[in-house]
């Protein structure tokens, strides 16, 4: 939809501001509520950005609001700055910057340790403008003063001092806040912002620098809170110092919640509510200080009983009704047939699966590396000791280009471990090793898939709350990027070579057809195929699979060996497998791991005829 | 020029602090590491021990009644919301219960300030603390001297109840997998709700026994929340030696700083914070991978 009409929600906004003035009033909005709810929607905006998008919930955003705020003041009250423009402009540089240097410390840790510190980093800047520096901010009485802005059009000067006119100056600035940020959240950047939210293990795995990525997520929503704190100044003509209250902080998100955060409007929507309430319960209904007690409890209830919001919950009531009307398309795959066993199923999959076309293989990763000749991958004496536990314990292992490689070894034996050394997620006790004959280990996980080396996962790690194609894109913008890149403007179809990667990943893991279905409504298969899709649309050079047949019924298991086979074309690949028959349909040598050591390798003949594997998957019992 | 007597009484006045806050963030630390919600009303909890303590205060006379009402009436509040809130949020994001214990934080401040407005109360020290002590090369205030026994007591009660009764040892064992604990047939929510109770009740006896040191107000547990946090972020969640630690080291930065600039006590507060979160990002006492 948004594809095909892409100014849509650009114009319908612009519309919205236009006809407010001439709407709102008559719903009992006083002009300089629907003000306040301007600045409070433009600061949520960036807030918006930060958590709805990005999954980081700060409590500490009155800091940016106030930091912005008395730096715009403090220029036009204190040392008459003549241009208000000027002033807000440089109150959004100065709290990004400052942004910047709290995003430092407050995003060295995630989840709740995150909403702590910046909750203790706000509560330093409230104390700092009271105490430190309130000859500067004027302490507890804040700056008073603050002048309105003019725009000269060389015939004419525009002063913007009257509520309404105030109005069409706060609205102009909304709009453009929103353009920009529907630029942003649209943008490559944006696309990786919701993959950290909802899986930044697998975000970072498949080559993004997702610390970059959230600082710069946090600078934005410092600079969208600068600019409205600013903007504050100028609607009351006086900065408050309240502005970097705790308080501040709080109704901010109280607000996103409200309305529902991940849609850029849900902080004008709650704003709007908790704007209106305010006015409607102290002055019409005269509760006095309890309206805030009425607000806490309608908060409450709707965190409860309405998770998204109340956009969320409109789009949801809207998505109800559309279901009536349109049939909800059945995923295609078959159901098992009755009556028939799991072999006879398997075969008579196979027989289907080979009338179907081939896809058309990747074509060979291109990469630096590719002038040198030598193992692909060369792991020498690795051992990965937890304490008094050895999980391995000096594995050598050394992997030609081009080969499929198996690894198989009873539950415990360390192949997963061992596999999460040579990501490098988690790193060797002692050991080296060696990737195209370049040394990884101790490098991070992202490096090392930037170079062309990655995995897929035992459990499904899957971007849950995008489509199929997103969660590819998510991939294979790593690779077209590089780790770390801000084009925040850039419409990803402008990037060179993405359709086409991402359409050719996804016809050959066999979901062209399910393209545009959220993760969360695939059948457990298809994920399974996605989740090696991830992993392929990065182009890697040598690919890992951490048991991709795990959990899977006969005819997903068909499908999915056709897959590896064809994805094998001109690419290394390590898999771990417990389906031994498949697993040695697939590979050319097997390596075998016992107590997480290396107990024989050979060609899979030689490994199902070997004495020692069979003891060591049978215990023995066979050969007494 | 320092004055060494101010300096010393200053130590004294941290050490007081830092155990108070030891014992606030125990509570919050225990919930968070048992049950994997953080809960941002625990300030309102300390409010609420306070002004319950108060009112028992005002209509019984007795500060020792005044301290177990405030207390047990907090547990009963900790239980409640359990009960009624917290259990439905443990599939939810963490986001979602950050969001909903702030919310209820917001309506127990708001309640007590609706029924009791926002002018602070006081609650006087028992007569026999009343007055001043003489410590031989100092005078001190005998009640912050008694709050210092009465918090280290509190402390050591909840040390003996986590690391040395049945329920301690599922508590510990729920805090390293609560999963496995519920498998083992020990029914997990009913030991969920009990330290929700408890971890709010040891916020809410910090609440009335700090009553006569600092008068009470609605919103006198946001603060407290703040340098809860920070003490957490110094000594590593989930971990009670982590909570004592960081408590006596941020009631420390807090009274010493104070001496010289009050105004700079919350910034060197965040310095600290901030040394540990370079050095040690997982706190002082805390291990890589646990969270």
């Amino acid at each position: 939809m948004l594809k095909q009409r892409p100014f849509l929600v650009e114009a319908l906004t612009a519309i919205g501001l236009v006809v407010t003035p001439f709407i709102l009033p008559y719903l009992g909005f006083a002009p300089t509520t629907i003000n306040r709810i301007l600045i409070w929607g433009l600061f949520g905006i960036g807030f918006d950005i930060l958590f709805g998008y990005t999954g980081l919930l700060s409590f500490g955003q009155s800091a940016f609001f106030g930091t912005g705020g008395m730096v715009a003041a403090y220029l036009l009250t204190q040392v008459n700055f003549p241009n208000v423009w000027l002033a807000l402009f440089i109150g959004l540089v100065v709290a990004a910057a400052v942004g910047f240097l709290v995003g430092l410390i407050a995003l060295r840790r995630t989840g709740i340790y995150f909403a702590m510190i910046t909750v203790a980093i706000a509560e330093v800047f409230f104390f700092v403008e009271f105490n430190p520096l309130s000859a500067y901010t004027g302490g507890e009485n804040g700056l008073p003063g603050v002048p309105t802005p003019t725009l000269n059009l060389g015939f004419k000067t525009i002063q913007f001092n009257t509520d309404w006119s105030l109005y069409v100056f706060f609205a102009f600035w909304f709009f453009v806040g929103i353009v920009i940020a529907l630029r942003i959240v649209r943008s490559p950047v944006g696309a990786i912002l919701s993959a950290i939210r909802d899986n930044p293990l697998r975000a970072s795995a498949v080559g993004h620098n997702i610390h970059g990525y959230k600082l710069t997520a946090f600078v934005i929503a410092a600079a969208y809170a600068g600019f409205a704190g600013g903007l504050l100044g100028v609607m009351q003509g006086f900065m408050p110092p309240d502005a970097f209250m705790f308080d501040t902080s709080g109704q901010l998100v109280m607000q996103t919640a409200m309305g529902g955060a991940g849609n850029l409007f849900g902080p004008l929507v709650g704003a709007a509510v908790w704007l209106y309430l305010n006015d409607f319960l102290q002055q019409t209904l005269h509760l006095g200080a309890a309206w805030k007690l009425v607000l806490g409890v309608v908060f409450v209830l709707l965190v409860c009983f309405l998770r998204h919001g109340l956009i969320g919950g409109f789009a949801d009531l809207y998505k109800l009704a559309m279901q009536h009307s349109a049939p909800k398309a059945e995923p295609h795959e078959a159901a098992p047939i009755p009556g028939m066993t799991a072999e006879e199923e398997q075969k008579a999959a196979e027989i289907a699966l080979a009338k179907m076309p081939a896809a058309p293989p990747m074509p060979p990763p291109h990469r630096k590396g590719d002038d040198y000749s030598g193992p692909i991958l060369q792991a020498t004496s690795l051992t990965k000791r937890y304490g008094g536990l050895v999980a391995n314990s000096d594995i050598d292992f050394s992997v030609q280009p081009g080969e499929r490689r198996g690894i198989i070894g009873p539950n415990g034996a360390g192949k997963t471990t061992f596999f999460k050394m040579l990501t490098c997620e988690i790193h060797p006790t002692s050991g080296q090793i060696v990737f195209e004959g370049r040394d990884i280990t101790g490098m991070d996980v992202t490096d090392v898939c930037q170079l062309g080396l990655t995995k897929s996962y035992q459990v499904n790690q899957l971007f849950t709350r995008l489509t199929v194609r997103e969660n590819l894109t998510i991939s294979a913008l790593a690779e077209l990027r590089g780790k770390f890149r801000l084009d925040m403007f850039r419409l990803p179809h402008n990037i060179h070579g993405l359709d086409q990667q991402v359409e050719r990943t996804l016809a050959l893991v066999d979901l062209t057809g399910r393209a545009d279905v959220p993760v969360s409504e695939l059948a457990y298969g298809e994920k399974r195929r996605l989740e090696v899709g991830l992993a392929l649309a990065s182009s890697p050079s040598l690919l890992l699979l951490d048991e991709p047949l795990a959990g899977m019924s006969p005819r997903e298991r068909v499908e999915m060996v056709k897959l590896l086979k064809s994805i094998s074309q001109g690419r290394t690949m390590i898999i771990i497998d417990h389906d031994m028959d498949s697993l040695f349909e697939l590979v050319e040598r097997v390596t075998v791991l016992q107590e997480g050591r290396v107990l024989v390798e050979g060609s899979p003949n030689e490994i199902k005829g070997n004495k020692t594997v069979q003891d060591a998957y049978l215990g023995g019992v066979v050969a007494a | 020029m320092i004055n060494w007597g101010t300096f010393i009484s200053q130590c004294f006045n941290g050490l007081v602090l830092g155990a108070l806050l030891a014992l606030i963030s125990s509570g919050l630390t225990i919930i968070y590491g048992t049950l994997g919600v953080l809960n941002l009303a625990h300030g309102a909890m300390f409010m609420l021990g306070g002004y319950a303590g108060w009112m028992a205060y005002t209509y019984s006379g007795s500060f020792i009644i005044a301290v177990i009402a405030g207390s047990l009436f907090v547990l009963l509040v900790g239980v409640v919301t359990e009960r009624v809130v917290i259990r439905h949020f443990y599939s939810r994001p963490h986001e979602d219960q950050l969001l909903v214990t702030f919310g209820l934080g917001i309506v127990f401040v708001e309640t007590v300030r609706y029924f009791f407005g926002s002018l602070s109360k006081a609650v006087p020290p028992p007569p026999p603390l009343v007055g001043i002590t003489p410590l031989g090369f100092m005078f001190y205030p005998t009640y912050r001297l008694a709050l210092l026994g009465i918090v280290a007591a509190a402390l050591l009660a909840l040390y003996v109840v986590l690391y040395r009764s049945r329920i301690g040892m599922i508590v510990r064992a729920g805090i390293e997998d609560s999963v496995m604990v519920d498998s083992l047939g020990i029914d997990v929510y009913k030991v969920f709700m009990l330290v929700f109770g408890i971890g709010a009740m040891a916020a809410g006896f910090a609440g009335i026994i700090n009553a006569p040191v600092v008068s009470i107000a609605p919103d006198i547990g946001e603060g407290i929340l703040v340098q809860t946090f920070v003490v957490i972020v110094i000594g590593a969640v989930g971990s009670f030696p982590g909570a004592i630690l960081g408590g006596l080291i941020a009631g420390e930065i807090i009274s010493i700083t104070s001496m010289f600039n009050p105004g700079y006590a919350y910034v060197m507060l965040f310095v600290a914070m901030t040394l540990v979160l370079v050095l040690r990002p997982y706190g002082l006492l805390g291990t890589v991978g646990r969270e």
